[in-house]
């Protein structure tokens, strides 16, 4: 068999670096847009959103945003990476309310125009999913405080509950024969930590509402602790006296623990916490790996919460 | 009885290595795709994930072999060897993503890795136990061996177990495509035992027909 020979290109057929370089930055553009264009025509809800530099300022790259919109684990369109956004283009995010209830003085249905009246914040945090990965996202939200001032928690409500939608007609992953959870989706956090200043419930990121895949309307974002504590399309919040139930530890109660805070001195049984891939940099040769933070970097916010508690057995 | 016409014994090397060809297709393509930016914001484990389930799509067509010509008489072991080292470069490659792409040569990593998490320790193994099975697939390690090759190369059985044990605990919900891989290799591998059994009730089936009672 003769040898392979390269093919013989002239060095002036070769195109000049800047100008290859430009063409991509011109058909990333244009992919760009029409992805927006997708967005746009599947979500009657994509909207530009005004809101003021928040606390925390955080002086870390971005993730593209497309990568925030694309890349995303929410089970309810699917466990694919990029399933929700591909799969949830007939989810409804208007109108929305959520019902906060329980152990209140007034319990109170919320609108989704009331909700986005309340004094929006940029937040950007990063983001640590319990799979090994992680962005950096501008948020745009209001504290969860803000909502509980207004219904009155009592004396003895000790931890907040939430609880996602169910609708199984919008949501392909709700529905079918294989379901990788049982529906609800529901998370809970202890009081203390929902009133913690860092805590938000978002509504939009990238100057915009919230995508469907990031949880439209509203969602949680508690960024010391691994992602999947940050549940997304919320229809209730529920102040209980007890530890509330929440999807995943259910699921599998030895891997994924109520706190569930970044901790790189707790290994996931089935993988190191020690460094996170952060996405959206360095690609298929060069993956960007960074050490995990205690507490996602945020301890000197949030460590007073658990003082003297174990967090190797309150994982 | 099944039947499809037969390839002309002139044909049997190229169309092995069509196979070949056609086998390394997957990796080529994914990895185009994943060096190009086609596979999303995280290629390298994206990758590593498709090249692992090819790999036990290999391994799956190598035990269905067997099941395919008992039972549908269709004779398709000419292509077993090939489709059993098609398995065992995909288990390379993707033992290689991981190493190379995903922790960079941390070799402390891959270690503790290895020592630590089941499901790692149990691929790993996996791709130890295909090495000497590879070596071994040549006619002349065949003739050699005798026997020995013939029980040696039942590790194969060992391999698919731990193949799939691999895959449920690596995924954080057996969903439809984990189910569908990890059924089709419990049933190829619960076919064994059954073997003996159902070709001797075929071959008393297929005996002729003895004349009805004569008297």
């Amino acid at each position: 068999m003769p040898a392979f020979r390269p093919p013989h290109i002239s060095p002036t057929e070769i195109t000049p670096r800047d100008i290859y370089l430009s063409r991509r930055n011109f058909v990333g553009t244009v992919a760009a847009g029409a992805g927006l264009s997708v967005l746009g025509g599947s979500s009657a809800f994509a909207a530009a959103l005004s809101a003021s530099p928040g606390p925390y300022k955080l002086d870390e790259k971005l993730t593209p945003k497309e990568a925030v919109t694309t890349y995303n684990n929410f089970y309810e369109f699917g466990v694919g990476k990029e399933d929700p956004s591909q799969n949830s283009g007939a989810f409804k995010p208007t109108p929305w309310t959520v019902k906060v209830e329980g152990m209140v003085g007034k319990p109170k249905e919320f609108g989704l125009d009331e909700i986005l009246k309340m004094k929006l914040e940029e937040r950007r945090y990063r983001m640590r999913c319990v799979e090994g990965w992680s962005m950096v996202i501008p948020w745009i939200g209001f504290p969860l405080a803000a909502i509980l001032d207004q219904v009155e928690p009592l004396g003895s409500a000790k931890y907040v509950a939430f609880e996602t939608v169910v609708r199984p007609e919008e949501m392909p992953g709700q529905g079918g024969l294989f379901q990788a959870l049982p529906w609800p989706y529901v998370e809970g956090l202890r009081l203390d930590e929902a009133r913690h200043p860092l805590t938000i419930l978002a509504v939009g990121l990238y100057g915009e509402t919230l995508p469907n895949q990031n949880g439209a309307p509203i969602r949680l974002v508690v960024p010391w602790k691994y992602g999947f504590k940050g549940i997304k399309s919320i229809v209730k919040i529920k102040l209980v006296e007890e530890q509330p139930q929440t999807t995943w530890k259910n699921s599998n109660a030895r891997e994924y623990g109520f706190y569930s805070n970044v901790n790189p001195a707790v290994d996931h049984p089935r993988w190191s916490q020690a460094t996170e891939q952060r996405i959206g940099e360095g690609g298929f040769f060069g993956t960007k790996r960074v050490d995990t933070l205690p507490f996602n970097g945020y301890a000197n916010e949030v460590a007073s919460l658990y003082t003297g508690m174990d967090l190797k057995a309150n994982y | 009885m099944l039947s499809i016409p037969a390839l002309p014994r002139r044909y049997h090397a190229a169309s092995i290595w069509a196979l070949y060809v056609v086998g390394l297709c997957p990796a080529a393509w994914y990895f185009y795709q994943a060096a190009t930016g086609g596979l999303g914001f995280n290629p390298v484990k994206t990758f590593e994930h498709l090249i692992g389930i090819w790999a036990l799509r290999f391994i799956i067509l190598t035990l269905a072999v067997t099941p395919l010509r008992d039972i549908l008489g269709i004779n398709w072991i000419r292509y077993r060897r090939a489709l059993g080292l098609l398995a065992f470069y995909y288990v390379v490659f993707h033992f290689s993503v991981y190493l190379l792409l995903d922790l960079q040569l941390n070799f402390g990593a891959v270690g503790s890795d290895i020592v630590r998490r089941p499901y790692i320790t149990i691929g790993f193994a996996c791709l130890l136990l295909l090495i000497p099975l590879a070596v071994t697939s040549n006619n002349w390690s065949i003739r050699k061996l005798g026997q020995t090759w013939v029980k040696m190369h039942k590790l194969i059985y060992l391999v698919a177990l731990g193949g799939a044990l691999h895959y449920v605990l690596a995924v954080k919900s057996v969903t439809l495509v984990p189910f569908i891989h990890i059924a089709a290799i419990g049933l190829l591998l619960a076919y064994r035992p059954l073997r003996k059994p159902f070709l001797n009730w075929k071959r008393g089936k297929t005996r002729p027909a003895r004349p009805a009672t004569t008297t």
